[in-house]
């Protein structure tokens, strides 16, 4: 029922699995608009200007150079103003430590990066669907919390 | 003194109170009786009219009620989609999940058969009202289990979950944690915001 794109943001050092991303995103025919970054610290850049949109969605990876996700993802959580911001740590890690660690630190999400294509699709279909539904329904976003 | 230009020393004032509902109802009754309309309110308290409604009708229904700041408008998808949501809502936050059937709950309550009320859910939303019942089921469950006053057994039985392990396997389907790991991430979470 939304009419507006949902705003995507994807943060990632490697183009390989960005480029991978954005196919499996443009393929699942929701309506998304997707904006990338290299590491932690171009997001945080993009999200404190002032003029910035917010994106409604983020997707983080976790071990990046310059400002990882978790500096990242602390960034964001103790800036009053992007603490509605939904957060899906996006990694290869599926270490129960990093998960909830992000978990604890705000991350609503947690996603480990899939290899195959129709897995990724279908992963982010689940989340990008998800996150509609909880702005739809203006669910509590506090609580909102799952993993893939 | 008593030349009535002087303010008068003991007026008083009234705050109104008053049901929005039964005000609006009162007053569309009244003036489509008066019309000799043959109506009803169903449950969500929308105006049903028994016989077609001309564009001409709404229109001099619409004139007639204007003067109290009221007016109609014909019920879309979209509103039978917010109706739907809302009822689902109310059910599962009565905590009286176990009386009801839902499909029979939503057809009586919102006045359409459950297949017409489920293909139009699933046609204007992204997923179905089944899976919408389950999200809120959780989300409720969230909840109750954040305040901490119920057992996992006593949260399952209100929300109409056969056992305690059948709400965990829909929680875990749902979140892909245990309501254990669920609610010991929160209290981390919380301890931390507090230390901050």
């Amino acid at each position: 029922m939304s009419t507006k794109p949902m705003k995507v943001v994807l943060v990632d050092d490697d183009e390989d699995d960005r480029m991978f991303f954005s196919d499996a995103l443009q393929e699942i025919e929701l309506d998304t608009d997707l904006q990338e970054f290299n590491n932690g610290q171009e997001l945080l850049n993009f999200l404190n200007r002032p003029e910035a949109e917010l994106p409604q969605l983020i997707f983080l990876d976790l071990n990046m150079p310059v400002m990882d996700g978790f500096e990242c993802l602390k960034n964001i959580r103790s800036n009053p103003e992007l603490e509605n911001l939904v957060v899906a740590i996006y990694s290869t890690s599926s270490s129960e430590r990093d998960i909830e660690e992000t978990f604890v630190n705000g991350a609503n999400i947690y996603i480990n990066k899939p290899n195959k294509f129709e897995e990724l699709k279908k992963t982010i279909a689940q989340v990008v669907k998800r996150n509609w539904q909880y702005e739809e329904n203006e669910m509590d976003k506090a609580n909102f919390l799952f993993r893939i | 003194m008593g030349t009535g230009l002087l303010p008068v020393p003991y007026a008083m004032k009234f705050r109104l109170d008053y049901i929005p509902k039964q005000v609006c109802q009162k007053v569309v009754s009244e003036r489509l009786k008066e019309m000799r309309i043959a109506f009803s309110f169903n449950a969500l308290g929308h105006l049903v009219v028994e016989t077609e409604v001309s564009p001409a009708l709404l229109t001099e229904i619409n004139k007639a009620l204007a003067p109290y700041g009221i007016s109609l408008s014909e019920t879309g998808k979209n509103d039978i989609v917010n109706d739907i949501k809302k009822a689902v809502e109310e059910l599962v936050y009565s905590g009286d999940m176990r009386k009801f059937t839902t499909s029979v709950y939503l057809s009586k309550k919102l006045g359409y058969s459950y297949s017409y009320l489920s293909n139009l859910f699933s046609e204007e939303t992204y997923t179905s009202i089944e899976n919408f019942i389950i999200l809120r089921k959780i989300e409720y469950a969230k909840r109750l289990i954040i305040a901490g006053d119920m057992s996992l057994t006593e949260i399952a039985f209100k929300l109409d979950y056969s056992s305690v392990a059948h709400l965990s396997g829909q929680f875990k389907k749902v979140t892909g944690l245990t309501p254990t790991a669920f609610l010991r991430i929160l209290e981390k979470r919380n301890l931390k915001t507090k230390n901050l």
